[in-house]
């Protein structure tokens, strides 16, 4: 469901419970719901994960391709970004009804990621100015439960933590004319450093306060919300004001604040649980939805 | 024949099948608790979710109204890194369409949509990972989420493909079968009162050799109708568990 409807009197009851510090689950306001994450779910692509936060779902694949380097950057290589409201999400989605709510996810999505800070671009290179690697990031909603952005982002981490490029070597023939080989060995392949990898922070304003990973009830109390993307530093790399409402200048910045907390928080047991499940190996039971 | 030798001379696949034998099926219902029916399956590398909402009111035109029974829709989309190579479009091509149809044509024939007048029903099927037989995939999938949903329908529908080699029948191709060139059939079967929903066949065969062939994919749907019993008697199992007072 993309949005639900709420009842003033439930509007009433979320809003004194955020007030309070005390949310409808039972969370406090700076609090995550539940996450599972599990990483190489699909084994077609190059790097894929799963999150589930709540009752959102979400699918991410990578896929390298071999591609053409942007003029004015000719010594990088770029990431694409598509995500699919698929009509399992709500039937609202069915035919072009989710394409509107796409754009706008992965045009946030480039913007977030597609830059050397995020992401050190220079390493897709194969050579300069003639062939780079894209990355296609194809996201996939399966269930929407709010904080849509958040789940995403941490799902394209964990799908970058998991991708291989496989190696490349160059040969020069007597024309000068340059060839690329594949390596087919599937373990001789190239990892991205997703160290700077940002997280997205969600924060609605509910009320006087403002509430981390909304559920949808939740933000439909809320008049606007602000996302950030926070690296494991803490430092913000986007910020973006979403919905219909208005937030004065002093809340952004007290905003800003908490999303820099909280998002500097989300990153270390992230990449602790995923080392940890890649250093499982062989021996990792494959969850995918057969759970 | 294709290059690549679909049946060796000890009667192996390439996968190391016999020839009658199907793809490991695992499956599972109620994945998602938003929808009204939910079911993931797996058989082989080919992995399906299918999503069942309704029956509600008839969304959009009310043209499509039938006052004596519900109308069923459905979407098959492809997730872009389902294939090999990477898809541009999730469904809206020809391909998707096509399926699209074949699968509200299937469902038609199963679900007792006379018990619904002036409603609908969505099934929407997303393939997560291609590896041949999409069409069987989805079927299967559909059919345990419409159970799920806990929709009436006259049967379970079980469908699976098969191909021809070397007068020898095929049961559930996997890709490199399927692209093999050969004939492939692929059936959607309703095992018990043997009724078929569905039958396609894409490229020529000896009319002798029809019946085999169609023996041989009905014998897998049957095998197959086992494998879904299976799981949605072990779900109702767990849930009855859980419920207990």
């Amino acid at each position: 469901m993309a949005s639900v409807q709420v009842s003033e009197a439930e509007k009433v009851y979320i809003m004194h419970g955020v007030r309070d510090d005390l949310r409808v689950d039972g969370r406090g306001c700076e609090d995550y719901r539940h996450m599972v994450i599990e990483t190489d779910v699909v084994s077609n692509t190059d790097g894929s994960a799963k999150v589930s936060l709540g009752h959102s779902d979400i699918l991410v694949g990578v896929k390298a391709e071999i591609g053409k380097p942007r003029a004015l950057v000719p010594d990088e290589g770029y990431l694409e970004f598509f995500v699919d409201c698929s009509a399992n999400a709500t039937p609202e989605f069915e035919g072009r009804g989710g394409e509107e709510l796409g754009i706008d996810l992965s045009n946030t999505l480039y913007k977030v990621f597609n830059n050397k800070h995020s992401i050190d671009l220079r390493s897709l290179c194969i050579c300069p100015g003639e062939h780079c690697w894209v990355l296609y990031v194809d996201v996939l909603l399966l269930q929407c439960d709010g904080n849509l952005f958040d789940a995403i982002s941490i799902a394209i981490k964990a799908a970058l933590f998991n991708t291989r490029i496989p190696k490349v070597h160059i040969s020069e023939d007597a024309e000068g004319g340059k060839e690329i080989e594949l390596s087919d060995d599937p373990y001789d392949c190239v990892r991205l450093n997703v160290e700077n990898v940002p997280c997205i922070v969600t924060l609605c304003k509910v009320g006087q306060r403002h509430v981390v990973d909304a559920t949808l009830q939740e933000k439909a109390c809320s008049v606007a919300s602000l996302l950030l993307a926070v690296t494991h530093k803490g430092m913000v790399t986007c910020v973006r004001k979403m919905g219909g409402g208005s937030l004065d200048p002093e809340s952004i910045s007290e905003m800003t604040e908490t999303g820099k907390r909280v998002g500097k928080a989300l990153h270390a047991p992230l990449m602790d649980l995923l080392k940890k499940e890649e250093g499982l190996g062989k021996n990792r039971q494959k969850v995918g939805f057969l759970r | 024949m294709a290059g690549v030798e679909l049946l060796s001379d000890q009667g192996y696949r390439l996968d190391g099948r016999k020839a009658s034998e199907l793809r490991k099926v695992q499956a599972r219902m109620g994945v998602f608790a938003q929808a009204d029916g939910s079911a993931y399956i797996e058989q082989g590398n080919t992995k399906a979710l299918a999503v069942v909402y309704g029956p509600h009111e008839v969304r959009g035109s009310r043209s499509r109204t039938m006052h004596d029974r519900a109308v069923i829709n459905c979407q098959y989309s492809m997730a872009t890194f389902s294939t090999a190579e990477r898809k541009r479009r999730p469904h809206g091509d020809r391909k998707s369409s096509e399926m699209s149809l074949h699968l509200k044509q299937t469902f038609e024939a199963a679900v007792l949509t006379q018990l619904y007048p002036r409603s609908q029903i969505d099934i929407y099927v997303k393939i997560l990972q291609s590896d041949g037989g999409n069409y069987s995939a989805c079927v299967n999938a559909a059919t345990l989420a419409l159970v799920d949903a806990g929709i009436p329908m006259r049967d379970y529908v079980c469908a699976c493909t098969a191909g021809f080699v070397e007068d020898t029948p095929l049961a559930d191709l996997c890709h490199a079968e399927e692209s093999g060139g050969g004939t492939t059939l692929a059936l959607a079967l309703l095992p018990r009162s043997r009724h078929i929903a569905l039958v396609q066949m894409d490229a020529r065969l000896h009319q002798d050799h029809l019946d085999m062939l169609m023996e041989a994919a009905a014998e897998a749907c049957r095998g197959l109708s086992k494998v879904l019993d299976g799981v949605v008697r072990q779900h109702l199992q767990e849930v009855s568990v859980l419920t207990r007072d």
